[in-house]
């Protein structure tokens, strides 16, 4: 897939008109102003802005400590902001709980993945599907008909979501003893079965090799187009951001260093200290 | 799957009927005087246990909390439930007993005013990590020792004597079958689920949408209620109580039945209750030693199988049936996973 | 008057807490477990001192046996019951824990029955201070703890061992990488809090002379309890919620009802983590994502 900015070719819109595709609903689903935080006196994070388009893929990039996870935790508010607003879908997060901002439609892979180990991987997707359901506890233990239309209905939605990455044959499987790159699949499908409109994948290539990045190439924007949702990630794999993303935000020392698509990034001197080191040393 | 409303009434239709064939069958042998008065009462006991060990899995095994403070919660549930029916008696109605509609209501009571303070002390409590819980909900345990010793209505250090001996085979069945069908259910739902994420991975359920303290208070409230449930039958059943009855040692017991039966299975937990509680009452040489042998089972299980020695697994009387009959199912192309039943079962594959 | 000599008895009290508070404190700071055995550890340390006053050693004999042996102890217990644990789950780590400390009580109660057995009296006299008296066993106790804990600070803050200490506790992994032995930080760290608790034994026992097996038990809890309140992995901390702590149960014990005392320790426990879960002089930890 194509995707240089200045020759974007005609995409169908849902209005059945065809729009050039750098016209299609860019209004942010994301927006960061002035975001800052401290620890303890020292500035992690410090003057943070960006905005997402609807159906953007973004990178954050930058060195090792250069305050990457942080951002994702301050988006998911896993870590209060000390400066500065973020803004989903054009509401407020601030105060919120991380699991309102999961509501709010944002959802999250990390780092070192984070799953249900000891449940099944049906049963990881259908947490994520659990604000999907809606049913209460009496309608629970009394076994009412919504609790069996509920969860009819989010059995076959799980299945589906897992067929995405043809996990489904691996429903029963115990979440803990998939194989590494499964597991970061099913880490993705868990996010995605919460019906976010902004995905956020913490180093989603860690640990896989050059052909399973670029299948994970592939899939990330196979969830942008069939999901039709924003992705951020982070990423050190400079092949999958460069090949994938939309927009590049560089940090280093917690500040936004640089801005702006792969080829600007890449030829950019100020990312290329950062990453390098000065030329004369 | 979970939504799959034919097999859940077949498991259903199963498992009530096996219920209703062991409870049947044992008052028969009480009647006919089979069990005499001291197995009867050996029987009651582990009934009582088996409620609170269940209840106790809630919080330790699906939530992966370790409350210190279940003996509090039967405190306060026995003493309500005692109060209730020293003061009060209800005329019969019809062919009703007054007496067990009071005992129901002053059970159901007692179990209400444990889950209300199991509420109170989880909202601060419960916002804390693991080991702050655990040193809470001990501190609250003694907190009501204290207040049960100082206060007239409970009898104070000298205890509460007049206890009507209202616990029987029925009610302590009745109970255990209220406790283990709640829990069977509430875990195998949306709201279970989500419980047991919050063990797995708080981070994590938090990401994707799961109100962590809204699930802690849930299976706090329901492990503090039927914990109030068993302390009133354990009041009922030996008609005397005094403040030493619900100590740390009690709330440990019923962690050592939790912990061996497996952290997360209830019939795990039946098993260990019953167990645990007949060994001690028929060895003699045991008994002194219990408390020793408990406490070195907890390091030796928890160094060898963390998870309990049944961990999550669940016996399965539908399970059961099907490898004795060899019955191939034609199992479709998607997997036919699990689907609910009663008592002890999960699980078929 | 009165309101002087119970402050007097909650810093004697609340010094001894302070010395147990902080084993649990060094203990939690570097493996996040709250040592139940702790407590357990300190009766132990009673009952070694007890039989060695007994049989007619030295104080000062009696004492080092009471320290080398708690410190074994408690190096025993993290190497054989804490350490295949380290890496599982957080609920079992505190189960073992209390499965050692219930061991522990257990074990004592066979060894040596229920019945409480009477700690000679090691430390003799007082002084007035106009019409106030003041026994010997408070200066010592107060004096004892104050050098200790002085002592353990300067250990803490410039020697290596104190440095890997606090380095292990801040982050695990990364002390590891820098070099830092991990395993034998843990079991220094244990070694210094049993030490301190043997200590903390043997002055508990100069003012309430009565040795039995479940006597470390609810004073172990309260001094965690001490721990929390003045904030968790602070040396300071564990000063300041020791003597409050000891001076709130002083007060209770004075005012009110000594049945009332363990219940208001509690309610400062709750209320502590109501308004301010890190402690009054903890920092706020943020678990990583």
């Amino acid at each position: 897939m194509n995707r240089k900015p200045e020759r974007s070719p005609l995409v169908p819109v849902p209005s059945g008109f065809l729009m050039r595709e750098e016209d299609v609903d860019k209004t942010p689903v994301l927006e960061i102003r002035h975001l800052g935080v401290d620890f303890g006196g020292l500035v992690a994070v410090e003057d943070f802005n960006m905005a997402l388009g609807r159906t953007e893929i973004a990178g954050l990039i930058g060195p090792n400590g250069a305050g990457k996870t942080t951002v994702f935790n301050l988006l998911t508010n896993e870590i209060e902001p000390t400066r500065g607003i973020i803004m989903i879908d054009g509401y407020d997060t601030r105060g919120k709980k991380p699991y309102e901002i999961c509501r709010m439609g944002v959802a999250r892979t990390f780092q070192n993945i984070r799953l249900f180990k000891n449940m099944t991987v049906l049963e990881n997707v259908k947490i994520g599907l659990h604000n999907e359901m809606k049913y209460s506890i009496g309608e629970a233990v009394f076994r009412l008909p919504r609790y069996f239309d509920n969860e009819e209905v989010s059995d076959l939605r799980a299945l589906e979501l897992l067929s995405f990455f043809n996990m489904q044959d691996m429903a029963e499987w115990k979440a803990g003893s998939l194989p590494y790159g499964a597991q970061r699949r099913l880490e993705i499908v868990r996010a995605l079965a919460t019906n976010p409109s902004l995905l956020l994948l913490d180093e989603p290539a860690a640990g896989m090799n050059p052909s399973e990045t670029l299948e994970l190439m592939k899939n990330i924007r196979r969830i942008r187009d069939e999901f039709s949702i924003a992705v951020l990630l982070i990423e050190h794999d400079m092949n999958l951001v460069m090949g994938v993303c939309d927009g590049i935000v560089v940090l280093n020392y917690g500040k936004i260093i640089a801005k702006g698509s792969p080829e600007d990034i890449m030829s950019d001197p100020v990312v290329i200290e950062a990453y390098l080191g000065k030329a004369d040393q | 799957m979970s939504g799959n409303r034919r097999a859940y009434f077949k498991r259903t239709l199963l498992n009530t009927c096996l219920c209703l064939a062991f409870f049947v069958t044992v008052n028969y042998m009480i009647g006919a005087r089979i069990l005499n008065r001291y197995y009867t009462n050996i029987l009651n006991l582990v009934l009582i246990y088996v409620v609170a060990a269940v209840s106790l899995n809630l919080t330790c095994g699906y939530l992966g909390q370790l409350p210190l403070g279940h003996a509090g919660f039967m405190s306060l549930g026995g003493y309500t439930a005692a109060i209730i029916t020293t003061r009060f008696s209800i005329p019969d109605i019809g062919p009703i007993p007054g007496q067990a509609v009071l005992f129901f209501l002053a059970t159901v009571a007692g179990g209400i005013v444990a889950m209300i303070a199991g509420v109170l002390i989880g909202l601060p409590a419960l916002r804390l990590k693991g080991d702050y819980l655990a040193i809470i909900t001990l501190a609250f345990g003694e907190i009501i020792r204290v207040l049960v010793q100082n206060i007239k209505i409970t009898g104070g250090a000298m205890g509460m004597g007049g206890i009507g001996k209202y616990t029987n085979f029925s009610w302590g069945f009745f109970w255990t079958v209220m406790v283990v069908a709640f829990t069977f259910l509430l875990v195998n739902s949306r709201h279970g689920r989500a419980i047991k994420s919050v063990r797995e991975d708080e981070i994590a359920a938090e990401s994707v949408g799961i109100n962590l303290t809204y699930y802690k208070i849930v299976a706090f409230a329901g492990a503090a209620f039927f914990a109030g449930v068993s302390g009133s039958l354990f009041a009922h059943h030996i008609c005397y109580l005094e403040p030493g009855n619900f100590g740390y040692n009690m709330s440990i017991e019923m962690l050592v039945m939790v912990v061996l039966g497996g952290l997360g299975s209830i019939s795990g937990s039946i098993i260990a209750a019953t167990v645990l509680t007949i060994v001690p009452e028929v060895l003699q040489t045991f008994a002194t030693w219990k408390m020793i042998i408990y406490s070195l089972l907890l390091v030796v299980v928890m160094i060898f199988k963390p998870s309990g020695l049944m961990g999550d697994f669940e016996l399965s009387a539908a399970r059961l049936i099907r490898k004795i009959f060899r019955r191939k199912e034609d199992v479709p192309q998607l997997p036919e996973n699990y689907t609910e039943g009663e008592e002890t079962d999960e699980q078929e594959t | 008057m009165n309101l002087i000599n119970h402050l007097i008895n909650g810093i004697h009290v609340g010094s001894i807490y302070a010395l147990v508070a902080l084993g649990y404190n060094m203990v939690y700071g570097i493996v996040k477990l709250i040592n139940f055995a702790h407590g357990d550890i300190i009766m132990a340390g009673a009952y070694v001192a007890f039989f060695a006053l007994d049989a007619g050693m030295p104080t000062v004999v009696a004492v080092a046996a009471s320290v080398v042996f708690c410190v074994v102890l408690g190096v025993v217990i993290e190497k054989v019951a804490y350490r295949p644990l380290r890496k599982s789950a957080k609920i079992s780590l505190l189960i073992t824990a209390i499965g050692i400390s219930l061991l522990l009580e257990n074990t004592a109660q066979k060894l040596f029955s229920a019945t409480p057995r009477l700690f000679p009296k090691i430390i003799e006299g007082g002084f007035y201070v106009g019409d106030r008296q003041i026994s010997m066993t408070t200066i010592v106790t107060i004096a004892v703890s104050g050098l200790l804990m002085a002592g353990l600070t300067v250990f803490v803050k410039t020697t290596n061992a104190g440095k890997a200490m606090r380095a292990v506790s801040e982050d695990t992994e990364a002390a590891q990488l820098m070099g830092i032995n991990v395993d034998r930080t843990i079991s220094m760290t244990f070694a210094i809090g049993s030490g301190l608790a043997a200590i903390a034994a043997v002055l508990y026992c100069c003012s309430y002379p009565q040795v039995y097996p479940t006597m470390g038990a609810l004073f172990g809890i309260k001094a965690f309890v001490a721990a929390v309140l003045g904030g968790i992995g602070s040396i300071p901390g564990a000063v300041v919620g020791g003597l409050m702590i000891g001076i709130a149960e002083a007060l209770t014990k004075g005012y009110l009802s000594s049945m009332w005392a363990d219940a208001i320790v509690f309610s400062f426990l709750i209320i502590t983590l109501l308004l301010k879960p890190s402690g009054i002089l903890g920092r706020k930890v943020v678990e990583k994502v």
